[in-house]
């Protein structure tokens, strides 16, 4: 970073980009506010929204944080066979997996102890599962195709891939969450 | 390595970060889950929760990458209580990003829902609930990531791995809890 250490210099330097994520973000919470009603009538799934944005967010950083590091040793190609690349892939996905069926349990265990729940375990751990799966396979794409394009522009994949990966599965969480529960519930 | 090698540790590495960040997320969905009522009271407060929880994320966590680089930089020590000016200014700066972009959300919001006729509560509370929320957790996160950050650098950890966890756990959990109270606190002010 060559920012100097000002208010002003680094107030400038984050400004753009903090606001155009922010009109992204508005985005997403209209998704969810056209979804109020369920959210208001089963308060787990409200439980669900804030872990699996984050969790969506945190696969793709993850991800991006770990291709922008073999990119920058030069050892990334980006060829369908590439060990780094499908491996970091495979890890993403299966982290989402083993992860997102607790996620559900945890949603609907604690949402029994502060106040009960409307819907079913199975369904939560369901809704969790599929949200999950989905969103891990969007976030590797997401990831991918993101880091490819800074390569291809020759930007730093550490200054523009892992917030625009980050807060892109945070949309895609709320998105993915919003239609596995029209789906499920 | 092998595909098979490159997963597993992989999924090794990424493991306590994403735990740590699941268990800071369900908590902060209980908070989330118990404002139902607030919800109710503010339309078009939901629409503003992942533009402020993100927010969070965007500013605090950029704070912690400049102060990860800075301490491997030797520009700054990782001691609070040297009160460094460019630590005061980068924090300064961040909150105040933090509380442009907080309000920026609410405006924003409030003209789309005004457009759309979804009749959102005045432009005054969304603002004073987004102002007073930044501002609260902009100081419990500048703090939180000054203090880990330093901390974890003095016991030899790598302060790039550290940010990223801290401030999305954090984020969420401080995120929602100063949200709570700033709705409450201005619904009392405000007399409703």
């Amino acid at each position: 970073m060559t920012t100097d250490w000002t208010v002003r210099a680094i107030m400038r330097a984050g400004l753009p980009i903090l606001l155009t994520l922010t009109l992204v973000e508005i985005g997403s919470g209209l998704v969810l506010g056209s979804f109020e009603a369920s959210l208001l009538r089963y308060p787990t799934l409200l439980v669900l929204v804030p872990v699996t944005i984050g969790t969506a967010g945190n696969l793709g950083s993850i991800l991006a944080a770990r291709l922008s590091t073999v990119f920058h040793l030069g050892l990334l190609s980006f060829e369908p066979d590439d060990e780094l690349l499908v491996g970091n892939a495979l890890a993403t996905v299966a982290l989402a997996l083993t992860l997102f069926p607790v996620v559900g349990a945890g949603a609907w265990g604690l949402q029994a102890v502060v106040g009960g729940n409307r819907l079913s375990l199975g369904t939560i751990v369901l809704v969790a599962f599929t949200s999950g799966a989905v969103l891990s396979v969007l976030a590797v794409v997401v990831t991918l195709m993101t880091t490819y394009a800074a390569y291809r522009f020759g930007l730093d994949p550490d200054d523009v891939v892992v917030p625009v990966v980050t807060n892109v599965c945070d949309v895609l969480g709320v998105l993915v969450l919003v239609g596995v529960v029209t789906v499920l519930v | 390595m092998t595909v098979r090698e490159v997963a597993v540790e992989a999924y090794r590495e990424g493991l306590p970060a994403l735990g740590a960040s699941v268990v800071g997320g369900l908590l902060a969905g209980v908070v989330l889950g118990g404002m139902r009522g607030e919800f109710r009271a503010v339309p078009g407060l939901l629409v503003l929760v992942p533009a402020l929880l993100a927010t969070r994320g965007n500013v605090y966590g950029s704070l912690g990458a400049r102060i990860a680089t800075a301490l491997h930089q030797g520009l700054i020590e990782p001691r609070v209580r040297t009160g460094d000016d460019r630590l005061q200014r980068a924090v300064a700066a961040a909150i105040a990003n933090g509380l442009l972009a907080s309000t920026f959300a609410a405006v924003v919001a409030f003209l789309v829902l005004t457009l759309i006729g979804s009749g959102p509560a005045p432009i005054a509370t969304l603002v004073a609930i987004a102002l007073l929320a930044g501002l609260l957790s902009g100081i419990a996160l500048s703090l939180t990531v000054v203090l880990v950050v330093f901390a974890g650098y003095r016991r030899g950890y790598n302060p790039d791995t550290l940010v990223g966890p801290i401030v999305t756990t954090a984020g969420d959990v401080f995120g929602v809890a100063f949200l709570l109270l700033a709705v409450r606190v201005v619904l009392r002010l405000g007399g409703t």
